[in-house]
């Protein structure tokens, strides 16, 4: 059909600010988040050469990536990172952007506050400095991150300069099969595709099985859209979304409300629009899933065993976890469990985790920490008393941040230590120098801990997961 | 920026695939505030390693960095360019490189080259057989030298051009004023703000 467009075309074409033939387009940038790491150098940019920041208004800070996660009233111990986030405050004091400061209960995971807050809306386009802005498409934004040259550049401008992407829809057909989480899903979808799969695209996901997903659950799979190598992940807003926008402190009110939502139903592909790329994966092909390598494709069924290597890339990987091949999935033993990330430490994951874990201990000799993705989680969980089950099974509550998932505050593995974590990325080093990463779901990982070894929810009698 | 023509030097035969950003530069370094400052850091786990290919003497001095496929992949931090340009070297060659690694190699004027597999093979063995081995990355021409090899790669005219002459995309940006002004006023009112 002539005139159909695809939802990230739509998207695009709606942030167009100038086009000019053989130049990348001009793209106007509704909200930019800020963190302490890939920040400080655009600021010191914007500095010397006299320039301001554009919108305030349309951008925020907030602290993740090397905040400590427990003491947050306390002074930061590494001095370097201290000097980090202080540059961060002084900057956003020095140019009248807003931040969520470490121990302040708007703080928590860039990619956890915005959705939270209910700043990220279906239609927009937000970029962070930060790969994995990607989880704010599960709104139905076009979201992607951006190097610190761009942005500064966006600091400067509001705007972005990129050329346009090709167009993927990964389609997950039939119904999710009970016991299967988004991170499953997800994982499975990496399997199929591959790290370079998505590569120059932004991946549509669609189908009955995304449908059914809430919206942590949307998240987690347009989060990890980045492992498959995607410039963005999307999936075209519906009422689970508005539902869940509605109210937040940003969301749109009365007379505005009717007429974002009148503009947000028309964010969707049209009919007879035509992807660049097409994946179809059966909902009822997909398993429980565990990395046993070193990128997020490299995973194996919970059922299954460490796979033969069948490349020079994998018997490196192999090495690197110290796993041969033909063990059992079920037979390895972990050092730690790491349930948290912009993947995994929502409200959902959390009570998922919890739901498995009660009434249950860790396995003596593990250390298990749950890290919420934002102090507004962990409030809501404590609400909720979540963390009395967690730490009575026996996990490390703490305060929000980034954490394990990357290693730059205090919690990270010692080498050779190994690891179940609900993060995203196995990469070697990426918990700490010689850790070994497992990727798995918040429910895997929490049956994971009880038992010692890799396990399902099933082995301690849980047989409903969400 | 300063504008880059042309990269004429000896190479580094790394050749790994799915070389991640974690691995040019760990997530510890990642630390400093300044732009300057990374290339200590560069392939930090893999230096350990006596015998990894950046610890030979013969190879020391490369400007070149030959990779395989999917280089740069992981986190969008400038980081991992920064200390590669740091450390020395003024382009890389891979058989593919990540979106946001490649858009952060051309916005601090490090050439990144993407050439088909076999081609990158022969400037591997090239260099791996005669570590003197000079390979030439020509912009103007969108082509690679080296012994044996005469490669054309693929770049568009607007960041061949940018990098020719070391523009500022910021400065460029603002000359558009007229049209951002516009854009901003033609924003829905319902589009929140942080504030
Ligand atoms: S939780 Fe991990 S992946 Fe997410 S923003 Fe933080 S470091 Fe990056």
């Amino acid at each position: 059909m002539s005139g159909s467009k695809t939802l990230a075309e739509k998207l695009w074409e709606r942030h167009i600010v100038r086009e000019a033939e053989g130049e990348p387009d001009l793209l106007y940038v509704d909200l930019h988040l800020v963190h302490e790491v890939t920040s400080p150098q655009a600021f010191e940019g914007l500095r010397l050469a006299e320039r301001g920041v554009r919108r305030p208004d349309l951008t925020l800070a907030t602290m993740d990536h090397n905040v400590p996660t427990w003491g947050a009233d306390r002074p930061v111990e590494d001095e370097v990172s201290a000097k980090q986030m202080e540059a961060l405050s002084n900057n956003c004091e020095e140019f009248g952007i807003q931040l969520h400061k470490m121990g302040a209960i708007g703080q928590g995971i860039v990619h956890v506050i915005g959705p939270e807050m209910g700043i990220t809306q279906p239609g927009m386009l937000i970029v962070c400095g930060d790969s994995h802005t990607s989880t704010h498409g599960a709104f139905g934004a076009l979201a992607f991150g951006i190097g610190t040259s761009e942005v500064e550049h966006v600091l400067a401008t509001q705007t972005i300069s990129q050329r346009r992407p090709k167009t993927m829809a990964v389609t997950v057909e039939g119904d999710l099969p009970v016991g299967i989480t988004a991170k499953d899903v997800m994982l499975g979808i990496l399997k199929r595709i591959g790290t370079g799969g998505g590569v120059g695209h932004v991946i549509e996901y669609r189908g009955e099985a995304i449908r059914q997903l809430s919206m942590e659950g949307r998240m987690t799979i347009c989060n990890m859209s980045i492992e498959g190598g995607a410039r963005a992940g999307l999936i075209a807003p519906d009422e689970t979304t508005f539902e869940y926008v509605q109210g937040r402190p940003h969301a749109p009110e009365g007379a505005e409300w009717e007429a974002a939502l009148a503009d947000w139903k028309t964010l969707k592909t049209d009919e007879g629009a035509e992807f660049d790329r097409e994946v179809v994966i059966n909902a009822s092909d997909l398993v429980p899933y565990v990395s046993w390598g070193t990128t997020p494709a490299q995973t194996v069924g919970l059922d299954g065993a460490v796979p033969e290597p069948e490349n020079e890339g994998h018997e490196r990987a192999l090495k690197y976890m110290a796993l041969t091949p033909g063990t059992q999935i079920r037979e390895i033993e972990v050092d730690t469990v790491f349930l948290g990330s912009c993947t995994n430490a929502r409200i959902e994951d959390l009570r998922a985790a919890a739901n498995v874990l009660e009434g249950h201990k860790v396995k003596e000799g593990i250390r298990a920490l749950v890290v919420p993705g934002s102090m507004r989680v962990k409030q809501q969980a404590e609400e909720e008393g979540l963390d009395e089950v967690f730490k009575e099974a026996g996990f490390d509550w703490r305060d929000a941040g980034c954490s394990m998932c990357l290693g730059m505050n205090p919690d990270i593995l010692a080498p050779g230590e190994r690891c179940a974590s609900t993060s995203n990325r196995n990469f070697e080093g990426r918990q700490g120098r010689g850790g070994r990463t497992h990727l798995v779901s918040p429910v895997v990982a929490a049956a994971t801990a009880v038992m010692g070894r890799f396990a399902a929810p099933s082995e301690l009698g849980v047989l409903e997961v969400s | 920026m300063e504008p880059v023509q042309r990269i004429e030097g000896k190479a580094l035969p790394l050749g790994y695939s799915d070389v991640d950003t974690d691995q040019i530069v760990p997530s510890d370094a990642l630390k400093r505030i300044e732009r300057t400052g990374f290339g200590q850091f560069l392939f930090q786990e893999w230096r350990e390693d006596p015998d990894f290919v950046m610890n030979r003497t013969e190879h020391v001095g490369a400007k070149v960095l030959l990779a395989g496929e999917n280089f740069g992949s992981g986190s969008s931090r400038e980081h991992a360019p920064w200390a590669i340009q740091d450390y020395g070297f003024s382009a890389v060659i891979a058989t593919s490189l990540a979106d946001i690694f490649k858009n952060n190699c051309a916005k601090i004027g490090l050439l990144a080259v993407e050439l088909p597999e076999e081609i990158v093979n022969k400037l591997l063995e090239a260099s791996r057989k005669d570590p003197e081995a000079r390979i030439t990355v020509d912009l103007e021409s969108r082509t690679v030298k080296g012994p044996g090899v005469e490669a054309e790669f693929e770049m568009d005219d607007f960041t061949r051009h940018r990098l020719l002459n070391g523009l500022d995309d910021i400065s460029l940006t603002l000359t558009y004023e007229d049209k951002l002004g516009e854009f901003e006023n033609s924003r829905p009112s319902h589009w929140p703000s942080v504030i």
